[in-house]
């Protein structure tokens, strides 16, 4: 069963949802990177909350103006219009009061949030119509969508990722520096409300199926696990539409299969998971791997300062300098040097001198700055250089080698 | 001191015929932050093919200047001209590099991609970055010395190199002004010359530059022209004549050792 929603095989309309939620999770991981790296993710999740209201009044107009309350189109203008309404007033209150953004968000989100609930008890406690089905743009859900609404998604879905694309290279000079890109004739402001339009614009296409509580997960998770896997911003954003789009498709796919679970949590458990996943494996950025390098820079120290002290004759007291020297048979567990380990203790000393004489000659000045006591002088300088050196530290060192 | 401009209403300009077109010149600028001046009804004109460096103590404006200049920071009074255009229809022919420190390193981006920044105008919206773009942002980040870093991502440069590949994207920009910030601030001596020898070049070409600059030590060797800001504008012209003991004391005032100001001052004025 689960296969067959998979491969799209369940029937026109439910591959239509699932094709849908896929476009709706590209776009939204493609448009949350560049608010991600713009620093505004909060935002989002006043916008996606301020559209509880707008749902609701547009229900009680079409109500009222005789029509079915739960026309997608019309829902989703309401939802717009007072998200947008909401992000003004964020804007506003940032701007012209000296409130800072977290409180400004922190308000409108509460105060939208909190009339859109008021609105819609007031909606299900009367008699109005088919009032039923409003409380899904809470948490989001696909069972009994209609086709028209699923094309509406996709088709939504597809134009913000072409503005996106479009608008990729002003978006990311305006993330990265600011100023710069104000100096260079650039609208800030402007591309900052193509931004938010943007989120807006996803959140309203996601209500059905993830709802207004968690589009922001999907905003947000996808671009977050993308930048554990690509120091490029463009990759980012790539990564981030594959996380984004797998999530929602696997999530759309399973409530497809299992109509009672609710869609959004679904899709925002499994882009969690491909979280998680990043975080712990990703190499470079992820946790298990700066554990690895933290370990190997630690040996590295240990090491280093455990062969300068044989070299020396000095003791060694940090046990685990000498555990690290004793499993490299450079020293017996007493502390005592091996043939081997004079040997590297010698190579150190002598690596620790020529760095000293280096440091001292004008000519090496950029080189120099490498110098952190691990770096061994043949990464940095030629050979010749070195003999030069060689010559200045006098001894006779050429044995050694 | 100088005579402080109050611009009339009608802001005239007041320069005589004939005279030669300053590269930035910037009349009776007033900037504050809330309700506590940053810069009062400063005013500068700096000529074509010079290089000047803006001192001051720390809070007197010298960065804000720039910012106001280029309509970063909105002035409260005062404008821009950029070879005798108004600011606004100059900016093609402008490249600012801002401080270091005014930008989040741990970007997803490579000094490459940085240096790209510099070519929006050539690349466009959609455009595509082909081949020359990438060989002529190789080209700059080559002149800095940054050629081996091009795919390196920024966070993992050092101060000097970061400082270097935000050069190279001004470069990238071949503008005829070019406006820093602090550009020697925590940088290694080996990026400082490497910087102050890209200038003098670009000097040599006959482009302008203008510095925020806090070592008074090498104003002399390093620039032509001075102008020393705290507040309002204490003094501006070549080196030779208005980088004085006397301007660096009413600019600093008891911040800087009275010995100290006049062994500036006797080197300026050999």
């Amino acid at each position: 069963m689960l296969w067959q929603a998979l491969s799209l095989q369940l029937g026109y309309n439910a591959t239509l949802v699932t094709v849908g939620a896929a476009l709706l999770g590209i776009a939204a991981g493609v448009t949350g990177t560049f608010l991600f790296l713009r620093r505004r993710a909060l935002v989002s999740d006043a916008i996606s909350h301020a559209t509880l209201p707008g749902i609701a009044i547009a229900f009680l107009l079409m109500v009222a103006l005789g029509g079915d309350g739960r026309a997608l189109p019309g829902l989703l203008a309401g939802s717009a219009v007072s998200a947008g309404l909401g992000l003004l007033l964020i804007q506003w209150l940032t701007r012209r009061t000296s409130l800072a953004e977290d409180a400004a968000i922190g308000a409108v989100l509460s105060v939208f949030f909190g009339f859109g609930v008021v609105l819609l008890t007031v909606i299900q406690t009367s008699q109005l119509g088919r009032q039923a089905g409003l409380e899904s743009f809470l948490l989001g859900a696909t069972a009994g969508m209609l086709r028209q609404d699923a094309l509406l998604i996709a088709m939504g879905g597809a134009l913000i990722l072409a503005l996106v694309i479009l608008l990729r290279r002003p978006m990311t000079t305006v993330a990265f520096d600011t100023e710069y890109a104000r100096a260079s004739g650039m609208s800030v402001d402007r591309i900052d409300l193509a931004i938010m339009g943007l989120v807006l614009a996803v959140t309203v296409i996601g209500l059905k199926i993830v709802g207004l509580v968690l589009i922001v997960a999907l905003l947000i998770i996808p671009p977050v696990t993308a930048r554990f896997w690509s120091e490029r911003a463009g990759r980012v954003a790539v990564i981030g539409g594959v996380v984004g789009g797998a999530s929602a498709y696997l999530g759309a796919a399973l409530s497809a299969v299992v109509p009672d679970l609710p869609t959004g949590p679904i899709i925002v458990l499994i882009a969690f998971s491909a979280f998680t996943l990043s975080l712990l494996l990703a190499p470079g950025r992820g946790v298990l791997a700066a554990f690895a390098r933290h370990r190997s820079f630690q040996t590295r120290v240990h090491l280093r300062q455990g062969l300068l002290a044989l070299g020396q004759d000095q003791p060694i007291y940090e046990p685990l300098t000498l555990r690290l020297l004793r499993r490299a048979g450079l020293a017996t567990a007493d502390g005592v040097a091996t043939q081997a380990g004079r040997a590297r203790a010698a190579r150190a000393l002598r690596d620790e001198a020529r760095w000293q004489i280096a440091r001292q000659m004008a000519a090496h000045e950029a080189a120099t700055t490498h110098y952190d006591g691990l770096t061994p002088i043949e990464e940095v300088l030629t050979t010749d250089q070195i003999a030069e050196i060689d010559r200045r530290l006098g001894g006779p060192t050429e044995a050694l080698t | 001191m100088m005579p402080l401009e109050l611009i009339a209403r009608d802001g005239h300009l007041t320069a005589s015929p004939g005279a030669p077109v300053p590269a930035l010149k910037i009349s009776g600028l007033t900037v504050s932050y809330g309700s506590k001046p940053a810069l009062f009804s400063v005013s500068a004109a700096m000529p074509e093919a010079s290089m000047t460096a803006i001192v001051g103590p720390n809070g007197a404006g010298k960065s804000t200047l720039l910012k106001a200049a280029l309509g970063i920071v909105k002035p409260l009074a005062g404008k821009t001209e950029v070879f005798g255009l108004p600011m606004e229809r100059a900016r093609g022919r402008i490249a600012y590099v801002p401080q270091r420190a005014s930008v989040d390193w741990d970007f997803p981006a490579s000094a490459m991609d940085v240096v790209l920044m510099g070519m929006q105008k050539e690349l466009g919206l959609l455009g595509r970055v082909r081949r020359h773009h990438r060989e002529q942002a190789l080209g700059c980040l080559a002149r800095m010395g940054m050629e081996k870093f091009a795919d390196r991502q920024i966070g993992q440069l050092s101060g000097g190199q970061q400082q270097r590949v935000f050069l190279a994207r001004a470069l990238a920009q071949k503008a005829d002004l070019y406006l820093l910030d602090e550009p020697f601030a925590g940088v290694d001596a080996a990026t400082e010359r490497a910087i102050i020898e890209v200038l003098k070049s670009k000097r040599a070409e006959g482009k302008t530059v203008v510095a925020v600059h806090h070592d008074l030590a090498t104003v002399t060797d390093y620039f032509d022209h001075v102008m020393i800001v705290n507040l309002r504008a204490i003094a501006e012209g070549p080196v030779e004549t208005a980088f004085t003991s006397d301007a660096l004391q009413a600019a600093y005032g008891g911040l800087l050792a009275t010995a100290q100001i006049d062994r500036l001052g006797q080197v300026a004025g050999q």
